[in-house]
């Protein structure tokens, strides 16, 4: 399908993928302080934040995802969804022991 | 052509037409008919394994005691059993073997979209199978975990199980690239006028398939890695000593496992619905809620797995929930069993071989699916809960439904890649000794376990002898069976009467085209122009 292959190829410049790279480390570097904070409950809820940041990060320049076709993108969300699921469904075990 | 060109076989068909036949042809080919018949092979040498081992354990349950072999033995003999029988037999044997010989072809394609990510499968597979080959004879020896390779005891055993492991966890990468290859052959390369409401049903079951094998496998396989990992670097994430969580082992295992029992039936589920309207001559009875309920079974399947863990310790809560999810799988699956009992009803029904397997299919799935249901109830769960009961259960799922699903394909289709047929009286006889030495060997053992016998075990008291010792002349029964049918089939394959472009009068486009295919399939390109069951359209009435 046209809209498949149009963008395959796109070129991604230097400058923007440094520009990431140092978004990634600052986030890094917000992991490690979180870490050291008294956040209670929050504390997951935090460090997993940051952690969905820099994956989306990851996904969306490294691995070209931005750049892909609507078909890609449903077919990715597809499986982090289903991954949700079955995460989600096992504190139907771990919330009620 | 040359001397390398096969004997019996049509010379326009794959088997020659390349003018391509030594051994290298075969393994590096990326036909996906090549392919599929080296999967038939792979597979039915690790069935055939895998019975044999079957077999000597229902002789050392035929008295109680030691009969031929000590615990140690045996619990090795099941491991490896299980574990040859589900991820080198009947998980890849539907979408290896079937998926593709037979659905390409039925969507009117000439190959699959990625023949060489398809011989990829299937080399890993090989890589995969005889890695867990090598885990038998080095190391601790063969693993003696069981087919689930629970934890903490997988961790803590001494045998080889590191490295079955991942040969195990190769196999799955096998399977994900098949899922991928299939879920792209389907949405892309379907023929003219093959709208998705023509699919075959068995096209409907694979594709069901295919998206369980992409979305599931690949928690198996970090699931298998974490064992790895506990085993060799002791990471704690299994140890509540350490702040690790053992049930949660569990969880990871069946979110994959549960699913993985629908790859290993929706195939089935599609073939009896590519048979029973041929051989009741009546279209299916509807197309639309057994597509549908494919696809029901594998969403809503993929979210009961806790049912195999109501006795490990987890919360109420989710004993609830997932009971309920269970039972709400059970509405597709008697949709399907409505549908194929509405098909027969009233057809004109020949019993042929592939017919008498696949209504046998029909009685073994329901009671494998009852049985199921008493397990899914979390009150009975309890007093069944690893007993032999169970080992009844899933044989009558996997065995009875499953494997003569796998047996009626054979004999429907394979004739139609070999150009030649087996004879229908043995075919018929081994069909008759099989139904009744399978109902002899496993029922007993759906009785047993509600007495009590626990499964996993090689002694037993002695007040459940009897039943033991019907349970293994059953085996017999059975192993006769098989032994009469692949002979009778093989033999047939290579050196039977020839076999038409459509001696069963389908409908489907894999009977358009001559007994075996050519390499692209189709003389021409086809322009499909009436549904998958419509004999009428298709001038076979
Ligand atoms: C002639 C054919 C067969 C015989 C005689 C046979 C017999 C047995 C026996 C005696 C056990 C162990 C029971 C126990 O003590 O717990 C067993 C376990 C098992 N069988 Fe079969 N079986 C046969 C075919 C099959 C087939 C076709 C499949 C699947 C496709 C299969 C899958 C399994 C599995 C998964 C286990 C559980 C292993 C474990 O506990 O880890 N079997 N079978
Ligand atoms: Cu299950």
């Amino acid at each position: 399908m046209a809209d498949i292959e149009k963008d395959s190829h796109h070129i991604i410049r230097y400058p923007k993928l440094v520009m990431v790279w140092v978004f990634l480390l600052l986030l890094t570097g917000l992991t490690v302080w979180v870490s050291r904070l008294d956040l209670g409950v929050l504390h997951v809820w935090g460090s997993l934040a940051i952690a969905v940041m820099k994956a989306f990060l990851v996904i969306a320049f490294f691995m070209h995802m931005r750049y892909e076709g609507r078909l890609l993108r449903g077919l990715l969300l597809l499986t982090l969804v289903t991954l949700a699921i079955f995460i989600g469904f096992t504190f139907f075990d771990l919330s009620y022991r | 052509m040359n001397s390398s060109n096969h004997p019996t076989l049509p010379l326009t068909s794959f088997w020659n037409d390349t003018g391509k036949c030594g051994v290298s042809a075969w393994v590096f080919s990326t036909d996906h008919k090549r392919i599929g018949l080296l999967y038939l092979y792979s597979v039915l040498i690790s069935f055939l394994v895998a019975v044999l081992i079957g077999l000597l354990l229902k002789i050392e349950l035929m008295a109680p005691g030691r009969t031929i072999m000590g615990p140690v033995t045996y619990n090795a003999l099941f491991t490896v059993h299980g574990v040859l029988m589900i991820f080198l037999f009947i998980i890849p044997g539907f979408p290896g073997v079937f998926g593709n010989l037979v659905m390409p072809i039925q969507i009117g394609a000439s190959d699959v979209a990625f023949p060489r990510l398809n011989l990829l499968s299937w080399w890993l597979y090989i890589t995969g199978a005889l890695t867990i080959v090598l885990s038998l004879f080095t190391g601790g020896g063969p693993p003696d975990t069981g087919w689930t390779f629970y934890v903490p005891f997988s961790v803590r055993t001494g045998t080889n199980v590191s490295l079955a492991v991942i040969g195990v966890f190769i196999v799955g990468f096998s399977s994900i690239l098949t899922g991928i290859n299939f879920v792209t052959t389907i949405h892309r390369l379907r023929a003219d006028g093959m709208a998705w409401g023509r699919l075959p049903l068995f096209v409907w079951s694979i594709y069901a398939t295919a998206w369980i094998q992409i979305l599931a496998t690949p928690v198996l396989g970090i699931t298998l890695l974490l064992v790895v990992a506990e085993r060799l670097l002791g990471t704690g994430l299994f140890d509540p000593s350490r702040g690790g969580d053992p049930i949660m082992f569990q969880h990871l295992f069946w979110i994959y496992s549960h699913p993985a029992v629908y790859i290993m039936i929706l195939p089935g589920m599609g073939i009896v619905s590519e048979i029973f309207p041929v051989f009741a001559r009546k279209p299916i009875f509807g197309y639309k809620m057994i597509a549908f309920s494919s696809l029901a079974i594998a969403g809503a399947g993929s979210l009961v797995w806790a049912h195999h863990m109501f006795t490990s310790g987890i919360s109420d809560m989710a004993v609830l929930v997932f009971s309920f999810l269970t039972f709400v799988v059970a509405i597709p699956s008697a949709i399907k069993v409505f549908n194929w009992v509405s098909t027969l009803y009233k057809g004109s029904i020949s019993l042929e071989a592939p017919m008498l397997f696949a209504l046998s299919f029909i009685m073994l799935f329901s009671i494998g699916g009852l049985t199921g249901l008493v397990q899914g109830a979390a009150a009975t769960n309890i007093h069944i809960h690893d007993t032999q009961f169970v080992v009844g259960h899933f044989h009558y799922v996997i065995f009875g439904g499953a494997g003569f699903a796998f047996f009626s394909a054979m004999h429907y289709w394979l004739p139609k890649f070999f150009g030649r047929t087996y004879s229908e009286k043995p075919a018929m006889i081994s069909w008759g000794l099989m139904f009744a030495g399978f109902n002899l060997t496993y029922f007993p053992m759906i009785i047993l376990g509600m007495k009590g016998m626990p499964r996993r075990y090689y002694d037993y008291l002695p007040e459940f002898a009897p039943l033991n010792l019907i349970s293994t002349i059953g085996s017999w029964i059975l192993a006769a069976g098989l032994a009469i049918m692949m002979i009778n089939l093989f033999m047939g394959l290579l050196k039977g009467r020839p076999f038409g472009s459509n001696p069963w009068g389908g409908a489907t486009l894999e009977w358009t085209t001559p007994s075996p295919p050519p390499t692209e399939n189709f003389d021409e390109e086809p322009v499909v122009t009436h549904g998958p069951y419509d004999f009428n359209r298709a001038g076979v009435p």
